[in-house]
This record gives structure tokens, sequence and C-alpha cells, in this order.
């Protein structure tokens, strides 16, 4: 793993897309515009393997915006159609039926649905078998293709249409969101990241990062939903601004296991600032303050970041 | 060519490695095991030159098989029962790929409640998965039947996965002669697959993406029928040439002491020995009685059928699997076959026997003749025959009072 860097600022970021624009997907899609950097960083010589998700309507035969190649797989098993392309390109090129230039990243590409529910068997099977693979997951949260249904990724007191806030349950969804990097950490993969476009350079490092690291290399990606979150599609970037401002995305990456930071707040943002520009949490404004629950929820946030202020040996400002 | 003794496991195992496959994308369940256990071996000593990879389940293991399939590898892999219905999902898209890869099936009822033991519940539940079905009757045919399926399979006119079927424990564990091709024969017969449009660099392609309206949908849905459509002729040309090559003849159907036969009997896979055996019973005493195994399930040899059954007196279909609520599975397909012939049989009688390898007895299978007959005789619609002896009620009798603690009298 190299330490050099192409990326330094946002002018770095390469020219050529290999996402084109025009496709079926929401405008202000998050999860689009990760695919697009993740895309650039990678080069053009990828094999994308897709699980059922939003993602999938970027493919609408006959059409592709995509400059590379793309198999649509199944919605638990997109890991396992990785496995099959990555060891089939290695025996051909072993058995010299293909040339080594024709050689492929292959990359699998899910929403949350598929990688913290459904799929998580056959990740768990490709990791374990070292596969040599990146895993992008756009994780907006819910199952936004259907709808926006819960998932086990959707956070604590926000709105799904499976956990709609009624006078009996004001909560919406009571479930916490399940910890998938720490999942993907206990299976030992030489890489892993959490990214957001908000925060563009260190998005393209770590996928850097990736291109010199032999085995799974997971990376999850904030993908920012206006149409499931419920606000305007021009805020996008500001949303998953003020998500990593207030520390409830927390940018980080592990190397073969250990856990660094790579964006540290010396201040948290009060949480309330994220949760009140999104629909999906106007039940805990409206009609008046759910204080208890919103404490509760930067007592999370907060517990989260003492343990991370120790280890990365700096002073973090938690809000009460 | 001299034979030698191998089960129905090894005999596929031995058929994909001198199909020289590429990749066994594999996960373990019983009677298929020892399939990709030799294989294993084989791959570990260096004796085959491929990958064998465990995954996790066999939706995922059905998975990889398409999707390496797509990448340009030939693809053997294998399962049963229980793990074909787990990669249900992925047999419906794995021939909306066009993965033109080789499964075999070694047959075993479906739970519940769980069983070792072998019917056509399993492989039947994939007659509309858009794989091609080839059914064995013995060791012999495993191997050679494993071996035809690449050729068909990976035919332009075809490019559709194939599914080569046994039973557990009668074939699979079941050690029989069998003659092995030579690797040299087999390479003149199987040549190295060369995939249309895999994924590469220079030449991006894009697979299996959505289609959002009927028309899209029901054009690729309409392509896979009329290429299983195609695949019985081809499978007649690849036949011929490997008759030639090996000189064992297959058909898509198989006749048993047809050509005068009054009363014939239709059925698939390993129990056809007993019908066979009961045929030549009944023939000793003057009984005009013959035999049709059906090979190919998928496509469904219509015409091929039709020829062999029209002007019989009477037929019965023995179907090894039960459709509850409606009954057996094959016998709507026979029937359908012999609707618009004008000499059609008097009679086609259905039989369900032999459910999770329940053991027929040679009188057992003689007696579907005598059905046949009287039934015939009797004129009336006939009633679907569901086989079960009296001695088999006797002994479930037996054992629930033995479970009651109740002493036998």
């Amino acid at each position: 793993m190299t330490s050099a860097t192409r990326f330094r600022t946002l002018k770095d970021m390469p020219a050529e897309d290999y996402l084109t624009p025009g496709n079926t997907l929401c405008a202000g899609c998050g999860g689009v515009l990760a695919v697009r950097l993740f895309h650039k960083a990678l080069g053009g010589n990828v094999v994308w393997v897709n699980a059922a998700g939003c993602m999938t309507l970027l493919l609408a035969y006959p059409y592709s915006p995509l400059k590379s190649n793309w198999l649509y797989t199944a919605f638990a098993s997109a890991p396992a159609g990785a496995q099959g392309i990555r060891d089939a390109l290695d025996l051909l090129i072993a058995k010299g039926r293909v040339p080594q230039s024709e050689d492929l990243k292959v990359v699998v590409v899910t929403g949350d649905g598929a990688a913290y529910d459904i799929g998580l068997q056959s990740t768990s099977g490709a990791i374990h078998r070292g596969l040599d693979f990146y895993y992008l997951c756009y994780d907006n949260e819910a199952y936004g293709n259907t709808g926006f249904q819960m998932s086990s990724s959707t956070p604590f007191g926000s709105a799904s249409k499976t956990t709609p806030p009624t006078a009996e349950s004001p909560l919406g969804n009571t479930t916490k969101k399940k910890d998938l990097f720490e999942i993907w950490r206990a299976h030992k993969p030489p890489y892993i990241a959490t990214l957001s476009t908000s925060h563009g350079v260190d998005f393209l490092r770590k996928v850097e990062k990736g291109l010199s690291t032999r085995g799974p290399k997971l990376y999850l990606s904030m993908a920012s939903c206006p149409t499931g979150w419920g606000y305007d599609p021009s805020l996008s970037i500001k949303v998953e601004k003020l998500a990593v401002a207030t520390g409830v995305w927390p940018l980080k990456e592990a190397v073969d296991g250990v856990v660094k930071h790579t964006l540290v707040p010396r201040a948290l943002t009060p949480v309330r600032e994220y949760l009140i520009t999104q629909e999906r949490y106007s039940h805990l404004f409206h009609p008046s303050e759910n204080e208890v629950a919103i404490a509760q929820i930067q007592a999370s946030v907060n517990d989260y970041w003492k343990p991370v202020a120790r280890s990365e040996g700096v002073e973090i400002r938690l809000p009460e | 060519m001299k034979g030698q003794l191998i089960t129905g496991n090894g005999a596929a195992a031995w058929a994909a490695r001198l199909a020289k496959v590429d990749y066994i994308p594999a996960y373990p369940i019983t009677p298929q095991t020892e399939i990709i256990e030799t294989i294993a071996e084989w791959v570990s000593d260096g004796s085959m030159r491929a990958k064998l990879v465990q995954l996790e389940s066999e939706h995922s293991m059905m998975t990889a098989a398409g999707s390496a399939s797509l990448a340009g590898a030939r693809v053997f892999t294998a399962t049963s029962s229980q793990g074909l219905l787990y990669a249900m999902e992925m047999l419906y898209n794995v021939s909306g790929w066009r993965a033109p890869l080789v499964l075999v099936n070694v047959s075993r009822a479906l739970a519940a409640p769980v069983t070792l033991e072998p019917d056509h519940n399993d492989v039947l539940a994939a007659r509309d998965s858009g794989f091609l079905q080839f059914h064995a009757e013995t060791c012999q045919e495993v191997a050679d039947l494993v071996l035809l399926a690449y050729r068909v399979a990976e035919d332009r006119r075809v490019m559709l996965p194939v599914l080569v079927n046994m039973d557990g424990f009668e074939l699979s564990f079941t050690r029989e002669k069998v003659v092995l091709p030579e690797q040299a024969q087999v390479d003149r017969f199987l040549p190295e697959y060369a995939p249309p449009h895999p994924f590469r660099a220079t030449e991006p392609v894009a697979k299996a993406s959505a289609v959002m309206e009927g028309f899209t949908y029901a054009y690729f849905r309409y392509h896979v029928h009329a290429a299983s459509l195609a695949a019985e002729q081809v499978f007649r040309e690849v036949s011929t040439e490997y008759q030639n090559i090996m000189g064992r003849p297959y058909g898509p159907v198989e006749g048993y002491m047809l050509d005068d036969a009054e009363y014939v009997l239709v059925m698939t896979n390993s129990f056809t020995a007993l019908g066979k055996q009961a045929v030549r019973t009944l023939r000793q005493k003057g009984v005009k009685a013959g035999l049709l195994k059906l090979r190919m399930i998928r496509p469904f040899p219509v015409d091929e059928v039709a020829d062999d059954l029209r002007g019989r007196k009477a037929v019965a279909v023995f179907d090894q699997n039960l459709a509850p609520g409606s009954g057996g599975i094959l016998y709507p397909e026979v029937v359908s076959a012999l609707y618009h012939e004008r000499r059609r049989p008097d009679l086609i009688l259905p039989v369900i026997g032999g459910l999770g390898g329940k053991q027929m007895t040679s009188r057992e299978m003689e007696s579907i003749f005598g059905e046949m007959r009287a039934a015939r005789e009797n004129g009336k619609k006939p009633k679907a025959i569901q086989l079960f002896r009296e001695d088999e009620l006797e002994k479930v009798n037996r054992i629930l009072a033995a479970a009651r603690g109740e002493t036998r009298r």
C-alpha cells in the first residue's frame, strides 16, 4: 500500500468520466455520484457486478451510461458473481487464452439492502475466500428502489414506509443502524473505508489505496437520497457534509484491520442540525420537538466518538 | 474400449475432467458430494487444470457458475434436491444470461419430510427455468450425457445451460460398468469453448441489464424458448457425431420392445430398468408390452413422443414425482403431445410411484400393465394410480406402534 497520492486537492480529480450523463436515476442521487467518483479513481477497465437496487436502473436495455462492463446478478449474490468473473479471468489469463491486457477490476456495487441484509452471507463468503475485488455499497439507509422501506441500515428514530411514525409509535424506526464496517472488519480484509462524496479528496485517496491492495476491498459510501430522506435534490452534498460534521457519518479506514479516522472533527456540530434538514426526521420536530429522542441520538453519536478521541489522540468537543 | 466399475458420481466427475472444464464452483450436499470431492482431489494433485472453489451456498454457487461462464470459462457444477431449490432463482438468471454451463443434479426427494432417497420433484421444479434437461438411466449415460451436454449447450444455435440428472443412490453410489472415452476422442468431439462477447477491457459489454417494458422482456424470453426448441435438432446432430466417435447412440427418447407394443409404459431415469424388466416378463407371458424412456425432458421431444405412442392401445405415464393437487408432472406433457393425434391411444393412465426412493417390486411394475388393460376395457375415465403396497402400510403401522411403545401382536 503506497502512501504517495495523486489526489491532493479537488483539482486533481480525473477529468475522464466513465459514467456518462443521462440515466434514469433520481436527481441529486448520492449513490450515482459515488459510482461516478469511484469509477474516476479506478479507471476504465472495470466490470461492475450489481445486485438488485437503485443502481440496477442505471442500465435500461439497450442503453448503458457506462464505458465499462456490467453484469446484473440478483439481490443476494453479487459477491458470488464477482467470484466467478475474477476466477474465470485469472484462469483464462494463466492458461494463455486471454491476454493480461484484457484483465478487469471486479467491482460489486449494491445498496444497503443487499449489503446489510439479503447479501450479507455471500459477502461474508467472498471476504473469507480472500476474493480480489472491490465492494462499493451506496448506503441510503433503506430499501430506496422499492419506495423506502427500512433495512438494517436504517437509523434509529427515522421514518420509513415500514416504520411509519404514529401517535402510538412516535419514533418511527426503533432499531439501531447495523455496524457493517465492524462486521466487515471482523472478517479481516486488507482494506475497508467509509466514503462521502462531500469529501472528494478523501474519497479518491481511499479508492487509490485499494488499487495497490490485493484481496477484498470494501467501501461504504454514504448515499444521500433526496427522494427517501426528503430534502431538495440540490442539497445532497450539504446534507452529507452535515452528516460528517455532526459525526453521524464518520470518515475512516481500516488497513489490515487497524482503524484510523481520516477526518476527526475537533468539535461535533449538534446532530439536531443534521436531522432537521430531512423529512424522514420531521416527526422528531413536529408537532412538537421530541427532545428525549434527539438527545438519545446525540448520546449515541457521542458514545461513538469518545473512544475515537482517545485512540486518535485528539480532543473532540461533543455537544450536550 | 474397456469398461470399468464406476459410480454415477464418479462418471459425472470423469466426464467433467474429460471435458477439460476450467471452473467448478461447488457446495456439498448428499448425494452429490462425491462428485465435487473427486474433482477436488484431481484439481489438488494437478491431474485437472481447473479451479474448484467452494461457495457458501448453492445460490452463490450457481451465480459464480453463470458469471464465470459469461467471462469465458467452461463451467461444471453439481447439486441435489434442496440445493437445487436454494439455487432456483439463479437457474432462471443463468439461462437468461445464455451461459452454456453444465449442472449435474443428483435427484433426491424434497423436504418435508426430509429424506436422502431419490425422486424427481427436485429436478422437475427446474423444468421451466430455461435449462435444458437430460435424464440418465445408467452410469454410462451420465458420463455420455455430460459430454453431449457441453456440445449442445455451447452450440451457437442454443447457448443455454444444461442440467443432467441422475438418481441419488440408485446411480450416484452404485458401481456399474462404464466405458470412458479416451481424452483424444473427447478432444475431437468437444473443442475448446469460444465465448461470444465475454467481459473484456477492450470491448466492454453489459449483460443482463434491466428491461423496462414487456416487449423487450418478451423478446428475450421468446429467444430462450426458440433456442431451447432448437436444441432438440442440435442434440440429434451432435449425438450422431458422438456415436461415430464413441460408438454409443443417444436419441431424445429411447424405445424398448416398442415395435409391435400395444401397451406402453413411459418412464425416466434409473427406475426405467425396473420397467424394462417388467416388459420382458410380460412379453414371456404373451403380453405385447413396451417401454418409452424419456431422456430429454427439456426441450420436451413432442414429435418423437407422438411418433412412438400413436396407435398404441394404451399408455401409462410413470411419474416418480407428485404435484399435490394435480398429480404427476410429466403426465400432462405426454397427454398434450398426443392430443392432436388421430390415432392417439385409447387410454393414457397416470401412475405415481417411487416417491422418496420407495422401492418398486417387479410385480408392482407389471401391475401397471394390468391396470392399463383393465381401464381400457372398462372404458371409463382412468383414475390416477398411486402405488403403495399393503406390506408398506403395515410397515408404517408397525413403526408407529413401536414408537407408541406397543408390543407387537
